[in-house]
């Protein structure tokens, strides 16, 4: 299913899939949109790169395993649980940057939460899609 | 004391780790703890014989009411010098006994684990405690039975163990619950002061109840009685240590603890009197009929738990001071007997009376053993301690409070101890005394590890047999004061004077030689005896073990039979009962068609594409097709949720829907073209129960339309999105912040789907490692 229109086009549309899939997850906690959202579009976005290149190339991109990124993710999100912790609050307390950021906006520990929660889903999605047609394409072979 | 309880844990920690070395060049200091420990007990003696105990406590689960609450009284002390005494005997006798063998270490650990658990259970002064440390004697239990893993005899045996405790067990902690519950309070030297609240309750009966159940199949008594003959496919060494000295008595340990609190009531008496008397005559009369030694000491184990089931019962002083003296008379013979034969299968291996004979001539102190412990046993009087035990009890039944009872008891017990001397000698001496068969003559004495200890032992029980005042005033007094609630004022005494008493121990005696040299036991009388093996409560109760196993696998297979829409067909049919009958409940559905606004032209064009792509997907006979209309049913109901104004819900739903739309494409590809195999009925079934599940869903629609519904909780979470989490995306603030710790498991659970996929899919086994 190699197609050069989708080849060329999935050259630009990931990193505007992934630009806008970040965007949801930062906007998430004003407007709709949020880690899981985010999580989803990425994966949606490397999808659409193995279906038009195979799923080899989209590894390349990743260099790493998907499966990598669900401890990455988990941790994040239970660092950012125990965090208030150290400062002697009960965890999950939302601790915040007293002024904004440029671009970003506020950033607090729930932030990092849901970048956890984005990496475990890119991470799973990814890991399930790979695995079954890597082993079809194997299977071909 | 809690350093005493889990040193022994800490210690087979340790052994996990270094159970090479311990193998060889340091298993000399595996016996030190227990030796150790016994010191430390022994030093207390002093203080509890004075009558004071030692309290000690720490918290644990405060909430609960489970705290590390210990208590060092007189009935503790004289089972925790047992078990630390005897284990250190055993720890040195062990260690010769299974030189060489690869499980070496593993043993150990076992034995430190059954050492620590058991202690726990007689030095806990919370009852929830206790159940741990019960529950934790009878694992180890049955790993130390099931020692010789590769043996399935030995398996079974293990399984019947712990099925019969555990199950006693769980009974248990239904009492212990009650007990806590009525009495408000865990610990046991509280519950003494709630002793009428209890005997008065009208649970009563149901607490007593179960709390035998536990006690009885702890302690091998009738009808649970079977495990422990069972169990004796245990090396030596454990049967010596648990399934007569220590393990076995926990169940009389809990009669004990618990008589000053639920006691002295006609129901206890009398169900521990008629218990007792069965299990302690018909495993006496049992123990007679055997030929492998293991097995007669077996059945006059459970003969002597009857006995002191039969004694609690009596419920009297003279009862309780005989209970006390009994448990140590009994463990030191009987952990030495145990041990004497242990000896006598390693260095012959065989264990049958019938062919052993003479090796006194050999095995000269071992032979010394057995016959010192064989004669405490039978009661000799002025020599042993066991005739000061007998002794006791038969002034236990002659003074029991109702006199019509008083011959029936006492002959009961004579009967019973008149089975215990020969069985005793056919055990103890049987082998030794006679001419030496050649095949014996090479026969030679073990290492002096394993000689020493039950000689010890033998000799303990003579000196105590000879100066009982030793033994009681420091010992068992304390204990029996424990059980009786009050001072007992006891003073153990040879001679009593020519009375009743000794009438009975000396017509005990003369009796039971005369059955020893008449009763030959032989194969072809075992057998006959097995063939009433029919209608034994072994055979019912594993009987009925067979058809809670058959239950389970005809229930595992209806709920669990690994077809998918199986399940989906179950939980989908249970939802439905579930959500009607609530429906049913809540009464009639008013609505008013009436005030329904008009649906706009867009709604109506939406639900009519739903409404084809379900045809769709229902008629046609392309999974492809299929995959593809569910998917357009998923988009349109994303279009609803825009219209709808859940602009979260409808773009999660949108990215969801394309991914499974890939998913399903890529598991597609791997199964084989479609061919239609359900039958019409099964087809007509499915579409009524989708058809039902799609109506009750639309009638809760209507239902929570028609209710005025409480916003209390949406009206939170609106408020104090922005106040207290700083975010104006109420969604998100309640999946990242409010319901934080939900996400996070479901994130977890994602990751384990995740990797269940990888690990079906990518880590195959290797050619080499398939069976």
């Amino acid at each position: 299913m190699k197609s050069p229109i989708l080849q060329s086009a999935t050259k630009y549309l990931l990193p505007i899939l992934l630009l806008f899939s970040f965007f949801l997850l930062l906007r998430g906690h004003y407007y709709p949109g949020g880690g899981f959202v985010g999580g989803l579009v990425a994966s949606i976005a490397f999808v659409l790169h193995s279906f038009a290149n195979g799923p080899d190339e989209t590894m390349k991109i990743l260099k790493r395993k998907p499966l990598s990124l669900i401890p990455t993710g988990l941790s994040i999100s239970a660092l950012s649980i125990t965090l208030p912790l150290l400062f002697g609050y009960p965890p999950m307390t939302g601790l915040w940057f007293e002024e904004p950021i440029p671009f970003i906006g506020m950033i607090g520990s729930s932030l990092f939460f849901d970048l956890g929660v984005y990496l475990v889903v890119v991470g799973v999605v990814l890991t399930i899609l790979f695995t079954i047609s890597l082993n079809n394409l194997e299977e071909k072979n | 004391m809690l350093l005493t309880v889990l040193s022994g844990l800490i210690f087979s920690i340790v052994l996990v780790l270094f159970g090479r070395k311990f193998k060889a060049k340091w298993s000399i200091l595996l016996p030190i703890l227990p030796t150790l420990l016994f010191l430390y007990f022994a030093y207390q003696i002093p203080q509890i014989s004075e009558g004071k105990s030692i309290i000690q406590h720490i918290d644990w689960v405060p909430s609960l009411g489970v705290n590390f609450d210990f208590h060092l009284d007189g009935l503790s002390l004289l089972f925790a010098l047992l078990i630390t005494g005897i284990g250190s005997c055993i720890f040195f006798y062990g260690r010769a006994y299974l030189k060489g063998h690869p499980y070496f270490d593993r043993f150990f650990g076992y034995l430190l684990l059954f050492m620590s658990a058991m202690l726990g259970v007689v030095l806990s002064d919370n009852i929830l405690l206790l159940f741990v440390f019960w529950e934790l004697t009878s694992i180890s239990s049955f790993f130390l039975i099931g020692f010789n893993n590769d043996n399935p005899d030995s398996r079974k045996s293990a399984l019947t163990a712990l099925g019969i405790t555990g199950f006693g067990g769980f009974f248990m902690l239904l009492a212990l619950v009650l007990i806590g519950n009525i009495a408000d309070t865990y610990t046991i030297s509280e519950l003494f002061t709630h002793r009428e609240t209890i005997l008065n309750h009208e649970l009563y009966p149901l607490i007593i109840g179960l709390l035998f159940v536990g006690a009885f199949t702890k302690s091998a008594q009738f009808p649970f009685h079977f495990w422990l003959p069972g169990a004796m496919k245990a090396p030596t060494p454990v049967s010596a240590y648990l399934h007569s000295a220590t393990m076995v008595k926990a169940g009389i340990y809990l009669l004990a603890r618990f008589t000053p609190i639920l006691g002295d009531h006609t129901y206890w008496n009398t169900t521990l009197l008629v218990v007792g008397g069965i299990t302690m005559l018909y495993a006496a009369i049992h123990s007679l009929f055997r030929i492998d030694m293991k097995a007669i000491l077996a059945y006059s184990t459970i003969s002597a738990l009857g006995v002191l089931t039969f004694l609690l019962g009596l419920g009297t002083r003279e009862a309780m001071i005989a209970v006390s003296v009994f448990i140590l008379a009994h463990a030191l013979y009987k952990a030495t007997l145990f041990m004497v034969t242990g000896i006598v299968d390693h260095e012959t291996h065989t264990r049958d009376i019938t062919v052993l004979s003479g090796l006194r001539k050999v095995l000269g102190p071992v032979a010394l053993a057995g016959i010192l412990a064989a004669l405490s046993s039978a009661g000799l009087p002025f020599l042993t301690f066991g005739f000061i035990g007998k002794d006791l009890i038969y002034e236990a039944t002659l003074h029991y409070t109702i006199p019509e009872w008083i011959w029936i008891l006492t002959g009961l017990a004579v009967a019973t101890n008149i089975g215990l001397v020969a069985a005793g000698f056919m055990a103890g001496i049987k082998p030794f005394v006679g001419t030496l068969p050649q095949e014996f003559e090479k026969v030679h004495l073990p290492y002096k590890s394993m000689w020493i200890p039950p000689l010890l032992l033998a000799i303990l029980g003579v000196i105590f047999g000879i100066l009982p005042a030793l033994a009681g005033d420091f010992i068992t007094n304390t204990a029996s004061n424990a059980i009786w609630g009050n001072d007992t004022a006891s003073h153990l005494k040879v001679w009593h004077g020519f009375n009743t008493v000794f009438i009975l121990s000396l017509v005990t005696l003369i009796v039971g030689s005369l059955i020893y040299f008449i009763n030959k036991p032989s194969l072809s009388k075992l057998q006959a005896v097995e063939r009433l093996n029919n209608i034994s409560p072994q055979r019912i109760i594993t009987g009925y073990a067979n058809d809670i196993v058959r239950f389970g696998q005809w229930y595992t297979n209806l709920f669990h039979n690994g077809y998918l829409r199986s399940y989906h067909l179950k939980i989908i049919l249970f939802a439905e009962a579930l959500i009607a009958y609530r429906l049913w409940l809540s009464g009639p559905i008013n609505v008013d068609f009436w005030t329904l606004t008009y649906p706009d032209w867009y709604e109506i064009a939406i639900i009519f594409i739903l409404i084809g792509a379900i045809y769709l997907v229902v008629t046609t006979p392309s999974r492809l097709t299929a995959v593809v209309g569910m998917s357009v049913i998923g988009y349109c109901i994303c279009l609803i949720f825009v219209i709808y104004s859940a602009p979260d819900l409808a773009m999660t739903q949108f990215t969801i829907d394309t991914l499974s739309t890939v998913l399903f494409v890529l598991v597609l590809y791997k199964l084989p073209p479609f061919i239609n195999l359900t039958s019409h009925t099964v087809l007509i079934r499915d579409a009524v129960v989708a058809l039902g599940f799609g109506v009750i869903l639309s009638l809760v629609a209507f239902k929570v339309w028609s209710e005025p519904i409480s916003t209390e909780i949406s009206d939170f979470y609106g408020e104090n999105a922005y106040l207290l989490a700083k975010g104006k995306n109420v969604v998100n603030v309640i999946l990242v912040d409010f319901r934080g710790i939900d996400t996070m498991f479901e994130t977890v659970v994602l990751s384990i789907a995740a990797i269940g996929v990888y690990s079906l899919i990518r880590l195959r086994l290797k050619s080499s490692e398939r069976e």
